[in-house]
């Protein structure tokens, strides 16, 4: 999605500055750097520095803290290479430098650690779960609210519906414990029922999966169904017309018309999906894993919290963030070759 | 996901006003139909907003409601803002609430500010290094989260861990966030921007005077989304504060409902009976969500004018 969101008219647009003369005329052979190039006429650098200095200065503030907080914590991932001991030195750079190589050993303990494993399991398990419950839910939906032609009535559904995304985790998950935790109004209902004393779904490792997967709906099903919503506010009602015309009904509409033009938005968030499948969210796990224990709440990012910041094994846990982020990105990649295969645009195109 | 999903919001139901006519080829609704559709979407909407209710009227029980209901209430008798009155004179809740005030609005200040001027530098396409710091902002897209790892070790090293700074500079910049200002900024019309410069203003004044006050809807959008990714941050509360003096609403809401501590000072007052602990459970749950509930609705509509502009200079 990058590549679309950085448009290249043939032209840029100039900007007042100094007033330029052909320099294209007097400087023969140009460098051609940056986007320099584009220019017809060409300008030299010093005019473009003169002209656009406050826009580069302007943009320095976000750079920087993207050094700090992105850049510079990518190259810290060289310490699953390490042993890193954060008593080695004084500060991460010093410890980092005083550290000793350990080369691959971090990545082949991994082959030998049940936990890791385990770890992995539940993460594909959570996220399986969501691709086949999760996943259908705001396309359901976004069909259904399309189908409201009152317009009060779609604006109503749709604020009440897009809610609960604004809410943050530890939220959602105190009001599934005020509703199906031990003293939920479920168990509360349960007990004047006397059906059962001791109803409390929230500490009950068997049906965690669901639990999770339930949270994941309430929150964010509704959140789901903007893109649809768009993508179908784009389908040319003269199609839908000419199918009435040739005596399709709704379903045959549905099918013929609707499907395909939500077609390729979603294969792009499949394909997204897909790549995430090793994310499973490390708030809504970390905030439950003492309730039901990390046996069955332990998925990958826990994982690394746990190994690295609460037992203090941090290369260990770089290593495994490491991993997670290559398998990732193989992901993406070949979920974007299958949709590619199916003729489906994708994250990126073919190009 | 969230990156594709957050776009379209941009480009949100052009068609809204009015009502929309069935077109005359279309077949009247049968009447299972339409029962079906409301009852799929009545639960819909139930499930979200019952939960929400239940919480909110345990929170204005007195204790006697409460225990007279077995827990949480789900019928108001008599209303009652003991809890929150309690809550907000001083205590632990109030100075949360007061954390996480502060580094919503300095957050949200500071990354707006950080953010549109990057947006505005990056939107002229063609000018000094563009492609370069252009794509230094994306490339950090790619590789996603750098690890919790290196992150963790970096916030210690610089000696921010315990300070309110871990709970903004981290999440300061949102790259996503500066491509749709960016976005928006690039569409104000090149013939403004071109007469306010021969008119003699620069880089800041055209920002100012011309690009903001037009782009005031994505504004609030984007506002809106980093105060919400601040105001729910729990994550940096868990890892970077230790001090229980510093921690923001949502880790103290984690505490009382989920671990089920109470607040510091409420321990008397819940033990006299004259508020029950889930009425403050609720309470604290009802001031997590508050601020959300308002804003979010309010920038919705916000969010309609700003199409607008877009569909006038398309």
């Amino acid at each position: 999605m990058s590549q679309s969101t950085v448009p290249r008219p043939p032209l840029p647009r100039e900007s007042g500055g100094p007033p330029q003369k052909p320099a294209a005329a007097r400087k023969a052979p140009r460098r051609r750097r940056g986007g320099d190039h584009r220019l017809a006429g060409g300008i030299g650098l010093r005019h473009r520095v003169r002209r656009d200095w406050v826009l580069v200065l302007m943009t320095l503030p976000a750079v920087l803290l993207l050094v700090v907080f992105a850049y510079i914590p990518i190259a810290g991932n060289v310490i699953a290479f390490q042993f890193y001991s954060p008593y080695a030195g004084d500060g991460f750079f010093d410890a980092m430098a005083n550290s000793a190589w350990t080369g691959m050993e971090n990545f082949q303990r991994m082959l030998d650690d049940r936990d890791f494993w385990n770890a992995v399991q539940n993460t594909l398990m959570f996220s399986s779960l969501q691709l086949l419950l999760f996943f259908p839910v705001p396309i359901a939906l976004a069909l259904l609210i399309n189908s409201i032609l009152h317009s009060k009535v779609r604006a109503w559904a749709q604020a009440v519906l897009y809610l609960p995304h604004f809410f943050s985790w530890v939220l959602v998950i105190t009001v599934f414990q005020q509703m199906f935790g031990g003293a939920g109004l479920v168990a509360q209902l349960a007990r004047d029922w006397g059906l059962t004393d001791s109803f409390d779904l929230m500490t009950d490792p068997g049906f965690f999966k669901w639990l999770i997967t339930a949270q994941v709906i309430w929150k964010d099903a509704g959140w789901g169904i903007i893109v649809f919503l768009a993508a179908l506010s784009m389908v040319n009602t003269e199609l839908y017309e000419s199918a009435a015309v040739d005596g399709a009904g709704r379903w045959r509409r549905m099918w013929h018309v609707t499907l395909p033009a939500l077609r390729p938005v979603i294969a792009l968030l499949l394909v997204l999906q897909v790549g995430n499948m090793l994310t499973v969210g490390s708030e809504q796990f970390l905030i439950q894993r003492t309730a039901v224990g990390p046996g069955a709440s332990e998925v990958l990012d826990t994982y690394v919290w746990n190994r690295g910041i609460a037992n203090g094994d941090f290369s260990y846990a770089a290593a495994i963030g490491i991993v997670k982020g290559v398998f990732s990105l193989a992901l993406v990649l070949a979920a974007n070759r299958v949709a590619h295969a199916m003729g489906e645009q994708g994250v990126y195109s073919r190009r | 996901m969230s990156a594709i999903t957050d776009t379209s919001v941009l480009v949100e139901d052009k068609e809204e006003k009015g009502k929309r006519q069935r077109p005359a080829w279309e077949e009247q609704p049968t009447r299972v139909g339409l029962t079906a559709k409301g009852a799929i979407l009545g639960i819909a909407l139930l499930a979200i907003l019952f939960p929400i209710w239940i919480v909110l009227i345990t929170s204005l029980s007195d204790a006697e409601t409460v225990s007279r209901a077995g827990g949480l209430v789900v019928w108001p008798d008599g209303i009652s803002f003991d809890a929150y009155r309690e809550l907000l004179s001083g205590g632990e809740v109030s100075r949360a609430m007061m954390v996480s005030i502060g580094v919503t609005v300095v957050g949200t200040t500071f990354s707006m500010a950080v953010s549109v001027l990057a947006a505005y530098g990056l939107s002229r396409i063609g000018s000094l290094w563009h492609r370069g710091l252009l794509f230094t902002l994306l490339a950090t897209m790619f590789f996603g989260g750098a690890g919790i790892i290196p992150t963790y070790l970096l916030i210690q090293s610089l000696g921010l861990m315990n300070t309110y700074a871990a709970l903004i500079l981290p999440m300061a910049v949102n790259v996503f966030n500066i491509l749709v200002l960016r976005a928006f900024f690039m569409n104000v019309g090149q013939e403004i921007i071109d007469s306010a410069r021969i008119d003699g203003a620069g880089e800041f004044r055209i920002l100012w005077q011309m690009v903001l006050p037009l782009s005031r809807a994505v504004l609030a959008v984007i506002a809106l989304f980093y105060a919400v990714a601040y105001w729910g941050n729990w994550f940096a509360g868990f890892i970077y504060i230790n001090d229980q003096e510093k921690l923001p609403l949502q880790n103290v809401l984690q505490q009382i409902v989920l671990a089920n501590e109470r607040p510091a000072g409420m321990a008397q007052i819940i033990g006299t009976g004259q508020i029950s602990s889930i009425s403050v459970q609720t309470a604290v749950m009802i001031l997590a969500l508050l601020p959300v509930a308002i804003l979010s609705p309010f920038v919705q509509r916000h969010f309609k004018k700003g199409m607008l502009i877009g569909a006038v200079k398309g």
